[in-house]
């Protein structure tokens, strides 16, 4: 009974972030490597990759440690982990593929200040136990190589006539080149966005309102337009 | 359980104070931790990006002199020249060398990198010492706007501006006879003159600049020592290469870098 139960919860904290919670099309998290990168699918999915291993594995020790860190240094210490499987994979990705790593460019080092990982340890890791943290962290991981290798695809095949480096169309296909400049990464990803937004309507009549910070009661209400800037003073403290 | 017991602890001593001595010990002990893991992966990584290197670079080099059958590493300074070791000095010129199986020098290729339209564009050049001319380029890496910049691969015309391109020295051996120029599309007379593409003026002038800036340093330093390069000891040369394949074959990693070309950033 308790494993039917357990199994289900971790299927859910795997499902969250590849479904319910995409880091791409769902809180629209991560955007600078979204656009950056997805010139290509390989590219996409060789930054999906990167990213899911960071943040698995800084998610797990992030999750192990939670106790000990202290609660006035534990953004420092997250960092310095996440920098650290940062660092790892750097290494790593130069072992396996100099192309690649020539490709990603600096956006492998840019894994570090990626929010969905310091999201990820921060709203979730820093309160549960390893397992279900990793579990989490592993379906936040797919959901973004899910949205990268969406954009990539659609980048790569509209923009080169390619798909994974394969040519897909005869000789007379006219490679549209706006769609791998930087752009095309904003038509794609604006494109993908509102097919998500209008399935997500069509499925349920009323929105199922995924954003995490909505204002306070009566407050948000009643603010008049030009006490805003006071009143988000008090939010932030 | 232990979370039952916490909410209570909370209410009745509000904010519990962290030692100091904890944060420290707490942040130590995980940077130790962390660098003890950077550390490790970096000896057990090395190897394999040393290799990759390598190989990427005898690739490149390969493809422009088909019958090299080793590449040896030098480093040009104002003193000479001299086999390379690790990461080039400061004020040195990286070339390579390309050998034919019986020791015989081939050609010198080396790096040339000036800022393009979009980033840097680092250029490969094979140099002949015979006819003192540049038989031919590799695009290294160049982040160019894809259908306009690329054509420095991929138009014929302007790849051919580099079967034979002229950079004999001055006669005083410390700059060219004449300075590579890249001049209007069609505009083309002299032999060191550079034909750029119409519409990807800059990526062309990059090229151009990246390359004879190279040769203006390079040259001068290299003509002099040339017949230290002519004819290659085998047995050392073959003791180099026997270390490096030892070094790959330790490695967890395939030596393929990659199915795809060294051109995907551009792709």
């Amino acid at each position: 009974m308790t494993m039917s139960t357990k199994q289900v919860t971790n299927m859910e904290q795997l499902l969250e972030g590849i479904w319910k919670q995409n880091p791409v099309f769902v809180m629209v998290l991560g955007m600078c490597p979204t656009l950056a990168v997805t010139v290509s699918a390989f590219n996409a999915l060789g930054m999906g990759v990167a990213t899911s291993f960071v943040l698995v594995f800084s998610c797990g020790l992030i999750s192990l440690l939670r106790k000990q860190i202290p609660k006035e240094v534990r953004i420092a210490t997250y960092i310095v982990i996440i920098a650290t499987f940062v660092t790892l994979v750097d290494y790593i990705i130069q072992a396996v593929s100099l192309a690649l790593y020539d490709a990603l460019g600096a956006f492998i080092q840019l894994i570090v200040v990626n929010c969905i990982i310091l999201g990820r340890a921060e709203a979730h890791a820093a309160k549960n136990p390893p397992l279900p943290a990793m579990v989490n962290a592993l379906g936040m991981g797919i959901g973004f190589t899910i949205g990268l290798l969406a954009l990539g695809s659609v980048r790569e095949i509209l923009g080169a006539g390619k798909l994974f480096g394969i040519t897909l169309f005869g000789e007379h296909f006219q490679p549209w080149v706006v769609m791998v400049l930087p752009p095309g990464g904003f038509f794609v990803l604006g494109g993908w966005l509102l097919l998500f937004a209008w399935w997500a309507r069509r499925k349920n009549a009323g929105p199922r309102s995924p954003h995490p910070n909505p204002l306070p009661e009566g407050e948000g209400a009643n603010v008049p337009l030009r006490g805003t800037s006071d009143k988000r003073g008090h939010h932030g403290a | 359980m232990s979370d039952e017991k916490k909410p209570v602890k909370m209410v009745v001593m509000q904010p519990a104070v962290t030692g100091s001595g904890r944060m420290i010990a707490t942040l130590g002990s995980v940077t130790a931790l962390c660098g003890v893991l950077i550390v490790a992966v970096w000896q057990w990584t090395l190897p394999a990006i040393a290799a990759n290197k390598k190989l990427v670079l005898e690739r490149g080099v390969r493809a422009l002199v088909p019958d090299a059958e080793r590449v040896t590493e030098y480093d040009a300074t104002v003193g000479g020249i001299t086999p390379a070791k690790g990461d080039p000095v400061a004020g040195a010129v990286r070339f390579y060398a390309a050998y034919d199986g019986a020791g015989k020098l081939q050609a010198i290729a080396a790096e040339g990198a000036a800022r393009g339209y979009a980033d840097v564009v680092r250029v490969l050049y094979g140099y002949r010492p015979e006819c003192e001319c540049i038989f031919g380029i590799k695009v290294v890496q160049m982040k160019e706007t894809p259908g306009i910049g690329d054509k420095i691969i991929t138009d014929a015309a302007f790849v051919a501006n580099f079967d034979n391109l002229d950079v004999a020295l001055a006669p005083d051996m410390k700059s060219l006879f004449n300075a590579l120029k890249t001049v209007k599309h069609g505009s083309k007379k002299f032999g060191w003159e550079i034909d750029a593409i119409t519409g990807a003026t800059i990526t062309s002038k990059a090229v151009g600049r990246g390359i004879n800036d190279s040769v203006q340093m390079l040259l001068p330093r290299l003509r002099p020592h040339l017949e230290k390069l002519e004819k290659q000891e085998k047995g050392e040369e073959g003791r180099e290469k026997g270390q490096n394949l030892g070094a790959a074959l330790h490695s967890p990693f395939p030596l393929h870098p990659s199915p795809f070309s060294s051109q995907g950033a551009s792709s």
